[in-house]
């Protein structure tokens, strides 16, 4: 599962086609939530799967070929100085995390048998984070009206 | 965990080189979920009480809808600059103005 997240992830970057690109990111974001069916969070998986791979996998998806004509695919090759840069960058942060989380002593702590159940999930988020609840709902609505805003034609003669 | 600093660190090489702005809305969206990755796998150490060891868990609820949101608007704003430029190549894109 690991090697299709992190193939998924490379294919969604290096893909000369951009739907191709498009369809490793979601094979990207499977792999994700398969991990976090094996990390004992099934209500989290469900929901990266409906919301990721249900949702934005389909409107990137939509985009890609609502938008795609014959210039898009002559993809401009960033200047190799930049392609060096994002290479050693790349590298750089890899090694850190890598090492700031092998070096710590977590190996040492046992993980936990009975983690919690989407039972507690839903409890905490409709008593301590309910205030974040709505907040989230209130940018989700925000969101949703910019990007209708954003996206509306306009029409001769509209008075706007 | 390994392998969110490896998604991690794709998206950073993704956000640095590319200039296509879906390539760079791939590349944010790796860099989140390794960052909800990381949450789910660190949730797991926490020591047991009651219902504490859903905050992981419920944080990265938040997480993957405030994505959604985000991904909804630069697809939006992917489309104008599409019906205005006939190209998305951000080093292109100087104007702000409409």
């Amino acid at each position: 599962m690991a090697v299709v997240t992190v193939g998924g992830a490379i294919v969604s970057l290096e893909a000369k086609e951009l739907v191709y690109g498009a369809i490793g990111l979601a094979g990207s974001l499977f792999g994700v939530a398969t991990l976090f069916f094996l990390l004992n969070a099934p209500y989290v998986a469900v929901f990266q799967l409906a919301v990721y791979i249900g949702a934005v996998a389909v409107l990137i998806l939509f985009t890609v070929m609502l938008v795609r004509q014959e210039g898009w695919a002559k993809e401009v090759r960033p200047k190799s100085t930049m392609s060096v840069a994002g290479v050693i960058a790349a590298v750089a942060v890899i090694l850190t995390l890598t090492f700031a989380v092998l070096a710590t002593d977590l190996s040492r702590y046992t993980v936990v048998a009975n983690t919690a159940t989407y039972v507690d999930v839903g409890r905490l988020i409709s008593t301590g984070y309910a205030p974040v609840l709505e907040v989230l709902a209130l940018v989700l609505a925000a969101s949703i009206v910019g990007a209708l805003a954003l996206s509306r034609v306009d029409r001769e003669g509209d008075p706007s | 965990m390994v392998v969110s600093a490896l998604l991690f660190g794709i998206g950073v090489y993704g956000l640095v080189t590319k200039r296509n702005a879906m390539r760079l809305l791939f590349a944010v969206e790796l860099m989140i979920n390794a960052a909800n990755l990381n949450f789910v796998a660190f949730n797991q150490y926490l020591p047991y009480q009651e219902a504490s060891n859903a905050v992981g868990q419920t944080v990265v609820l938040f997480s993957i809808a405030l994505a959604a949101a985000e991904a909804a608007v630069i697809l939006a704003i992917v489309i104008v600059a599409y019906r205005l430029h006939n190209d998305i190549d951000m080093s292109e894109m100087k104007t702000l103005e409409g």
